[in-house]
């Protein structure tokens, strides 16, 4: 299984520590007999938008709790921005915004007072502009009106905006998203994408754990996959993506038979089809040094093969992603 | 600990160089951590206490104490000497008692019962809502947020032992005729004289609650269950005065944080004796160490799954 992930992993970023926002090494957790994380070797490059994915209970938030420091590996080694943790802890977290398994809030605090105290809580925050802070960051997530109500009274997706506000009260150098979308209607979803958009384009490395593959696809860059405690798979989207086996060539032509021998010719291996119209349909597997698709085409137009249909198919996220967790998993698209 | 503190201190210098060179703007983020940062988390913390309900809630039942004396001793007349509890008979003499003797009846139960409370809720309280992870990677860190929690629950305790003492006097006042103070040892002392006497009494029975409170500390990071805290604080301060009142348990005694719970009359001798005071903080020093020690201990390994 380690050695899938590390066919998958660019090695090149891989070894350059410093361009690694997160890196772990052998990070394992064990919880009495049970074995909540075993041996992630994680590698987030700086900058990049990285999807965390996994069927719950597969470890992502134990991960994200030894990440910040909130519970201590049995074994292996998590620096964070370049520094171990939870050593540098006090260094560290400042820089980092997070929302932790759902946001979470004193009942009987205002919106405002709950940012002010987590605020206050870190010693490096300044507290003249604290305020000013904490309006601009309820601001950001669309809560001015509701800065002043009680923390019991806001619904889950205006939770889920306070923690992700929690998040920005200060710039950060690394935003560490638990499920942020939970909780939120179609529009909230929609503005959470766009903020972590725009803080990527900021150059804010932003981890984000989600179940939620249509999400991941919209908006990370780089992908890891977890399997009941493992990393099955890390890499940049398109890698996971290819990782997936070779893609599927599907032509549509008339002219069958010539378009097979075009396609042989360049090595698909053409699957013997039925002639069931008169529009057949001629379905190949590509090899690994595939041709590019207008190659193709170009190939079975100068053999006189007329294409009336042609396409290159992979195999989605969602198949990939079944295929390295198992089924029974809580697909949302 | 020493290492860990040693850890905290590279860490600040290693976060002003990350600030320095990440060109971080001075207006959000202080570069050294200051120990304003830490009285300003205090200040945060007292006025999350104090804008609670329910702290309210319970000193208001505090303050019913004195009240009901009060109202009851005015209607039904005063108690003949030595019966009820103590100070009691006096009321009627001189109003200005109303305080002391609603001490005496608060100190068994009512106030150990809120100080399980807001010592107990400390850190479980947190827990059980989630904000323990959130302060946490604040990052508050984990001795620094038990340091906060424990003096807002010691000012608490003032808060709680001054809400009885003051409003008793002036429950006394308004109904019952004040005069001069007739001390324990007979002699008689000025009004004023009197009232700074009483304002000691509620120091000491504050100090004598800070033991009780390391322990709820300590039990507070035991559990995600606040509730459960509560309750163990509350019922060892029960237990514990059972085991002071068994006289077969003597050699047990002096050990036990509730011994000196009720000295605080020898601030009403002329001239008081201090010494009562002195062993008593001793005594709920001792604790305040040896269960501050262990609340540290276990805080700073514990993971945290809430």
């Amino acid at each position: 299984m380690s050695g899938r992930a590390g066919t998958v992993v660019d090695d090149a970023v891989a070894d350059d520590a410093a361009d690694l926002a997160i890196r772990t090494r052998g990070l394992t957790k064990r919880f009495r007999s049970q074995v909540a994380v075993d041996g992630l070797d994680l590698a987030v490059p700086r900058g990049a938008v990285y999807g965390f994915l996994g069927p719950n209970g597969s470890g992502k938030t134990t991960t994200i709790r030894m990440l910040l420091g909130l519970v201590r590996a049995t074994a292996g080694e998590a620096e964070v921005l370049g520094s171990p943790m939870p050593r540098a802890i006090d260094a560290v977290l400042p820089r980092v915004g997070a929302l932790v398994e759902g946001p979470a809030f004193s009942p009987y605090l205002t919106g405002a007072q709950n940012l002010r105290r987590f605020d206050a809580a870190d010693r490096h925050s300044i507290g003249s502009t604290r305020d000013t802070r904490v309006a601009e960051a309820l601001e950001r997530v669309g809560l001015s009106h509701a800065a002043a109500k009680k923390a019991h009274a806001y619904s889950l997706g205006m939770k889920q905006r306070l923690g992700l506000a929690n998040a920005l009260l200060m710039p950060r150098d690394l935003l560490v998203l638990d499920e942020p979308t939970n909780g939120l209607d179609p529009q909230g979803t929609r503005e959470v994408r766009a903020l972590i958009r725009s803080f990527a384009a900021d150059g804010t490395t932003v981890f984000v754990s989600s179940h939620l593959l249509a999400e991941v696809e919209q908006l990370c860059t780089h992908v890891g996959v977890m399997s009941a405690g493992r990393l099955v798979a890390q890499g940049t989207l398109e890698e996971l993506r290819r990782s997936g086996g070779r893609a599927r060539v599907r032509v549509r032509t008339p002219d069958a038979p010539a378009a097979r021998r075009v396609l042989a010719g360049l090595g698909i291996e053409v699957e013997s089809g039925s002639a069931a119209s008169d529009l057949e349909v001629v379905v190949g597997t590509l090899p690994d040094d595939e041709e590019a698709p207008e190659a193709i085409v170009a190939a079975l137009v100068a053999e006189r093969v007329r294409v009336r249909g042609f396409a290159v198919e992979r195999a989605s996220l969602e198949q990939r992603f079944v295929e390295l967790t198992g089924e029974g998993f809580d697909v949302v698209a | 600990m020493s290492s860990r503190e040693a850890d905290a201190t590279t860490g600040a210098a290693r976060d002003a160089d990350l600030a320095d060179a990440g060109g971080t703007t001075d207006t959000v983020r202080r570069p050294r951590a200051a120990a304003s940062g830490t009285l300003r988390l205090l200040g945060n913390e007292l006025a999350t206490l104090f804008t609670r309900w329910r702290t309210w809630a319970m000193l208001g039942a505090l303050a019913l104490i004195p009240i009901l004396i009060g109202i009851a001793i005015r209607i039904a007349g005063g108690s003949s000497a030595g019966r009820g509890p103590a100070f009691l008979d006096q009321i009627t003499g001189n109003g200005l008692f109303v305080g002391i003797a609603a001490m005496t009846v608060a100190i068994p139960l009512f106030l150990p019962l809120t100080i399980g409370v807001t010592a107990g809720d400390a850190i479980a309280g947190e827990a059980s809502h989630g904000t323990l992870r959130y302060l946490l990677i604040a990052p508050a860190g984990r001795i620094r947020l038990l340091v906060v929690k424990y003096l807002a629950a010691a000012a608490f305790c003032l808060a709680g032992t001054l809400t009885v003492v003051v409003l008793g006097t002036l429950v006394g006042w308004l109904l019952f005729p004040i005069g001069p103070v007739t001390l324990l040892s007979g002699d008689e002392i000025p009004v004023g004289e009197g009232l700074l006497r009483f304002l000691a009494v509620a120091a000491y029975v504050a100090v004598s609650l800070l033991g009780l409170s390391a322990i709820g500390l300590f039990l507070s990071t035991l559990t995600t269950v606040p509730i459960g805290a509560m309750a163990a604080t509350s019922i060892l301060a029960v237990v514990s005065q059972i085991v002071g009142a068994i006289p077969q348990l003597e050699a047990l005694h002096p050990w036990l944080f509730t011994d000196r719970w009720l000295d605080f009359a020898d601030l009403l001798r002329s001239p008081p004796v201090w010494d009562s005071f002195a062993a008593n903080a001793l005594l709920q020093g001792a604790y305040v160490l040896v269960f501050g020690t262990l609340a540290i201990t276990r805080f700073v390994t514990r993971d945290v799954l809430s």
